[in-house]
């Protein structure tokens, strides 16, 4: 490694080592004190009575909160409540940065598009549930996280493979890694019978963001929530390229940005004791899109409006003690439009209108067989359709099917979980030849294990096999109808470990290990490659990727009174090779585009009081734009420090805090896409008043 | 686990974010040469041959390669080493280029510019903004490049334009409406001739040729030949070829043969042909044409006699060479050597065949991203 003759870049060396040693130093001093302690304790711990350990052993365990990260056989990554709040996070795409195994496909700023990509696997084996049922698209199949706001998000839970319980919709099932976003539960204060949550954002790239929630009891078994969300943003921000010689700083235009959310749910409990929950989403948008930044054009005028608008409601009731029922049903509806003012047809402006519209219907029947053995059987259907006012377009309509077998066996060391999904996807198209019908049969085995007696440690592994379909985007585009190609095929292999220590006497209060190996193949990889017109679009499936990698993560708690701090780390490695044959690939075992060999996230909370304090670093190792691995390809490292300060107080009968963030610090200026820069140092402000 | 071994974790994931974190000094990326691809002569009539990589769309890599004839090197990415100081290089998908007298020409599509650069040092002398520029010709002393749009965001203005630009001022003169999305041009007889594609709106392809009078620069005549017409070549014997794209669907490509006496069709050849390139008395026609069925190129090479206007049953490739995706072809007008580009699957670097006169291959290289023009470089 060079030192870097560049002050900018000198001053993020020296700061970063300046971290690494605090850090180091403050994790160090304690282990010393806890290595004082230790041996009292295990004097204590070794009595002839086999009752008296068993006794200390529980009191131990009472003081562990072993937690779903732990016990869940496949690997699973959280931020909830006031931990994402207090995040340097405006939407969902900002927050799950922080999970290892992750890269955040983000094209900058507030509007760009933000896609995540787990494992390696492609963002479109990402499946994106809101409060448990699936976000759907079946035009491209991405989901934009930058679009979900977290106001009304009260957990972000992240599942390679899939969620550890059999009792789900067959969707559930049907993804390579699954994104759960749970919305706000409302609870209740005694004696009150509504909560206002007030919002007020506002900072750089002329942020203004006013939020409300409001949630009120209706009677002892219901509730409702109206969450109401306005959005707007110049998008502009500095960005600077230079390659030592040529130093060019510009601003970013046509990344302006307006939204509107409105959210209405309604929760209950029915007198048989059977629950109840509904929401409606609807969503209005309109943004510029702001292009690639390429040699002397930097400028756009590309623009596009969204609107969606979804209804879902979830039934479940225990039918009898051994038979329970979990119905969900969802109806969505998205509109989607284009302008493109620099495509001038006989027909005017590109102006296009696309509308997607679906149907689903789930239902999950549990059984319990007997106390440690739990059989599913769910099948869901989904229908969706797109229309789009696109000339020679094919209007296609495709139904699936799925059904999903799954039984669990849970004994005291063991968990075993197992399903065989089945797919049937039919394409309708009114012009041109459909993709016909696919079927497919998809394993998974997981297994947690608990080795020795206390429940520190576990041993975790999965095994599952899935493929994503072509979506509507691969198969119909235009005036190239691709019946040909093959759904896109995902095999899983994860091995981990989970550990928690508690530790008594010491400034260290808990320390949390998750670490998985892994081994993915992506076979029949569905490779589109844009061209400079329609005419030179392909899409086939050559693609063949091996990925290897391991994610580490750890969770460790401090208390040094009068301050309470958690460090969290993370780190990945990952090597995800193009491993397509030779013979049609000169790149026969490179690292895939964009995907870094290491990476990594340090997350540092502290709170003392009223204030607390975060403090986030997050690392992305060099990487290629291009399948070859050349000069020409190479993008550096990023690496930002994001910081931010949280003031809570009480105001009479009301809870205020105000909050301040600074985010990449250090003003690093990077692209995670080549040629759509990222924000350089940036402020935001917040202010929530709850009642 | 104990402690310690916690410790050392953590130390060592520290250690590694901290050796792995560092960035690099940002440096103009240097060129690449490959020495005695073939055998040094320093007496050849043709110095060198330049070859414009389009790279892909929002990728701002377009890049120039240069085979040196003399030393028997092959030159990659020759621009951003002599022209360091140009923001963002070459730019986003160049989609010709030229040499006229001591300039050498690049057209960069999605930059919107017209590069012109020092054909012996590849010094950058100038730059010609062009909204959407795609093809250049050259004729007495001016250069024209034909641009997909006049305008932007007007929806009333759906044609495309020729401008005409000073060689010596590198400024724009005048500029002449014609057809949609128009594409090659070809000069013949004080007149420009320009295929119209009409790509914007596949529903009404444009037909024709636009003949354009370079007297008063406007369009005089329109030709018409058949729809989404791309590549457009004069033989020395006054005809015009031309390459119909066809709609990538139901109706097939095709080469037409124009008469610019009669400016009318004077024949078909019922043949796939993507792009071509006349010598003398010989055109080399290759296609890459897609099967949306099965979702494959169908490849093809054609020769045919443009004198009598007759298919040859010779080859220009007769050793087998698997070409992934020919892309641009070119033929030595003294050597005969023909070249052949292929752009494999357009995300990849490309390669650069040389093909003797017998079609057997002489030498390949590795270009840029998706190589596509040539420009050869006399004394």
């Amino acid at each position: 490694m060079r030192r870097n003759k560049n002050a900018f870049a000198g001053v993020n060396c020296v700061f970063l080592t300046l971290i690494t040693t605090l850090l180091l130093s403050g994790i160090g001093i304690p282990v010393i004190l806890q290595a004082q302690t230790v041996p009292a304790q295990k004097v204590a711990a070794q009595p002839d009575s086999l009752d008296k350990i068993n006794q200390l052993n529980e009191v131990e365990i009472r003081k562990i909160k072993v937690s779903r990260r732990q016990t869940s056989s496949t690997p699973l990554q959280i931020l909830s409540g006031s931990e994402l709040q207090k995040l340097n996070s405006l939407s969902v795409a900002d927050a799950v940065r922080y999970f290892s195994g992750v890269q955040l496909k983000d094209y900058g700023g507030i509007g760009g598009m933000k896609t995540l990509n787990i494992r390696s696997l492609g963002t479109n084996h990402t499946g994106v549930f809101y409060d448990g049922i699936q976000l759907g698209n079946a035009q491209n199949g991405q989901v934009d996280l930058g679009k979900y706001s977290l106001d009304n998000i009260e957990e972000i839970a992240l599942y390679n493979g899939q969620k550890s319980t059999i009792f789900q919709p067959a969707k559930g099932f049907a993804t390579a890694s699954s994104l759960y976003l749970k919305a706000r539960q409302p609870v209740f204060e005694k004696d009150k019978t509504y909560l206002i949550n007030a919002y007020l954002k506002t900072g750089s790239f002329g942020l203004i963001n006013p939020s409300v929630l409001w949630q009120n009891k209706l009677g002892s078994n219901f509730n409702s929530s109206v969450n109401a969300e306005y959005t707007r943003a110049d998008g502009k921000y500095k960005f600077r390229y230079t390659n030592g010689v040529y130093d060019t700083t510009a601003v970013r235009n046509n990344g302006d940005v307006e939204r509107m959310r409105l959210e209405l749910a309604l929760n209950g409990v029915l007198n048989d004791s059977s629950t109840l929950s509904t929401r409606v989403y609807l969503y209005s948008d309109e943004m510029g899109l702001p292009g690639a930044i390429v040699s002397n054009k930097f400028n756009y005028l590309q623009r596009t409006w969204n609107q969606n608008l979804f209804v879902q409601s979830t039934y479940q009731k225990d039918i009898t003690k051994k038979y329970s029922l979990m119905a969900n049903a969802k109806y969505g509806y998205d509109y989607n439009r284009y302008l493109d003012p620099e495509n001038v047809s006989l027909n005017g402006l590109l102006d296009n209108h696309y509308h997607h519209q679906e149907v689903y219907l789930s239902a999950a029947n549990q059984y319990h067989l007997t106390k440690f053995w739990d059989l599913v059987l769910s099948a869901d259907y989904q229908m969706n359709s797109l229309d789009a006012d696109v000339y020679l377009f094919s209007y296609p309509t495709r139904n699936t099917f799925l059904t999903a077998l799954a039984t669990h066996l849970n004994f005291k060391n063991l968990d075993v979980q197992a399903n065989l999904l089945g797919t049937y996807i039919h394409d309708r198209v009114e012009d041109g030849t459909p993709a016909g019908t696919k079927q497919k049969l998809s394993p998974t085995l997981m297994v947690s294990w608990q080795p020795f007696n206390g429940k520190e440690f576990r041993i975790r592994s999965f095994y599952k096999e899935i493929f994503r379909m072509p979506t509507f985007n691969d198969l119909y585009y235009t005036d190239f109808r691709r019946a040909y190609i093959r759904p896109e095929s995902a095999r899983q292999y994860d091995l981990g470990v989970t550990y928690i220590k508690v530790f008594h006497k010491s400034y260290l209060q808990q320390v949390s290990i998750q670490t998985d190996a892994y081994y993915n193949e992506v076979r029949d990889k569905i490779v589109a490659v844009p061209g400079n017109n329609s005419q030179r679009w392909s899409v086939e499936n050559i693609g063949e990727v091996e990925i290897k990698g391991i994610d580490v993560n750890i969770q460790t708690n401090w208390k040094v009174q009068p301050l309470d701090f958690n460090v969290g780390i993370n780190y990945t490695w990952q090597q995800a090779l193009d491993v397509t044959p030779l013979s049609i690939n000169p790149d026969y075992g490179r690292q895939i585009p964009y995907t870094p060999e290491h990476s990594g996230s340090v997350l540092f909370a502290a709170s003392l009081k009223k204030l607390s304090l975060n403090y986030s670093f997050i690392y992305t190792g060099a990487r290629y734009n291009q399948k070859a691995n050349i000069p020409v390809n190479y993008i550096q490292p990023w690496y930002t420090h994001d910081l931010a300060l949280n003031y809570l107080t009480k105001v009479a009968k009301s809870k205020v805090r105000v909050g301040a963030e600074i985010n990449n610090l250090l003003n690093q200026y990077y692209d995670v896409i080549a040629n759509f820069p990222m924000p350089g140092r940036s402020f935001r402000f917040t202010l929530i008043y709850s009642y | 686990m104990r402690i310690n071994n916690l410790r050392y974790i953590v130390v060592m994931l520290f250690a590694v974010a901290f050796l792995a974190s560092c960035r690099k000094d940002p440096k103009p990326v240097p060129e690449e040469v490959v020495e005695t691809l073939f055998p040094a002569d320093l007496n050849v009539a043709v110095k060198g041959l330049y070859l414009v990589n389009e790279g892909n769309m929002s990728m701002n890599k377009a890049s120039l390669d240069y085979v040196d004839f003399t030393s028997g090197q092959y030159r990659r990415n020759i621009y951003n080493q002599s022209n360091p100081q140009i923001t963002k290089g070459l730019g986003d998908v160049a989609n010709d280029i030229g040499v006229y007298g001591s300039k050498l020409y690049i057209v960069v599509n999605g930059s919107n510019k017209v590069e012109v650069l020092d054909v012996k040092t590849g010094r950058r002398l100038g730059q010609v903004d062009l909204l959407n520029p795609r093809y250049i010709i050259f004729n007495q002393g001016k250069v024209y490049v034909s641009s997909y749009l006049g305008q932007i965001g007007d929806p009333n203005a759906p044609k495309g334009i020729v401008a005409e630009i000073d060689t010596l001022t590198l400024k724009e003169i005048r500029r002449t409406e014609v057809g949609r999305q128009p594409e090659e041009m070809a000069v013949v007889g004080g007149k420009l001739y320009v295929a119209n594609s009409g790509g914007y709106s596949p529903e009404k392809y444009e037909r024709t040729i636009s003949v354009v009078s370079l007297v008063t620069l406007k369009e005089i005549n329109t030709i018409d030949v058949a729809i989404n017409l791309h590549r457009l070549k004069a033989d020395k014997y006054g005809d015009l070829y031309v390459t119909s794209r066809g709609d990538t669907k139901n109706i097939p490509s095709k080469l037409y043969v124009i008469n610019t006496q009669t400016e009318q069709v004077k024949k078909v050849f019922d043949i796939s042909a993507g792009n071509l390139a006349i010598d003398d008395d010989l055109a080399y026609i290759y296609s890459a044409e897609f099967n949306s069925s099965t979702g494959m190129n169908s490849i093809s090479y054609t020769m045919l006699n443009v004198k009598d206007e007759t298919l040859l049953t010779t080859k220009f490739i007769t050793d087998g060479t698997d070409i992934k995706l020919p892309y641009g072809i070119a033929v030595h007008p003294v050597t005969k050597e023909v070249f052949v580009t292929d752009a494999t699957d357009y995300v990849t670097p490309g390669v650069l065949y040389c093909f003797d006169v017998s079609g057997k291959k002489k030498w390949s290289v590795q270009t840029g991203d998706i190589p596509a023009q040539f420009a050869f470089v006399y004394k």
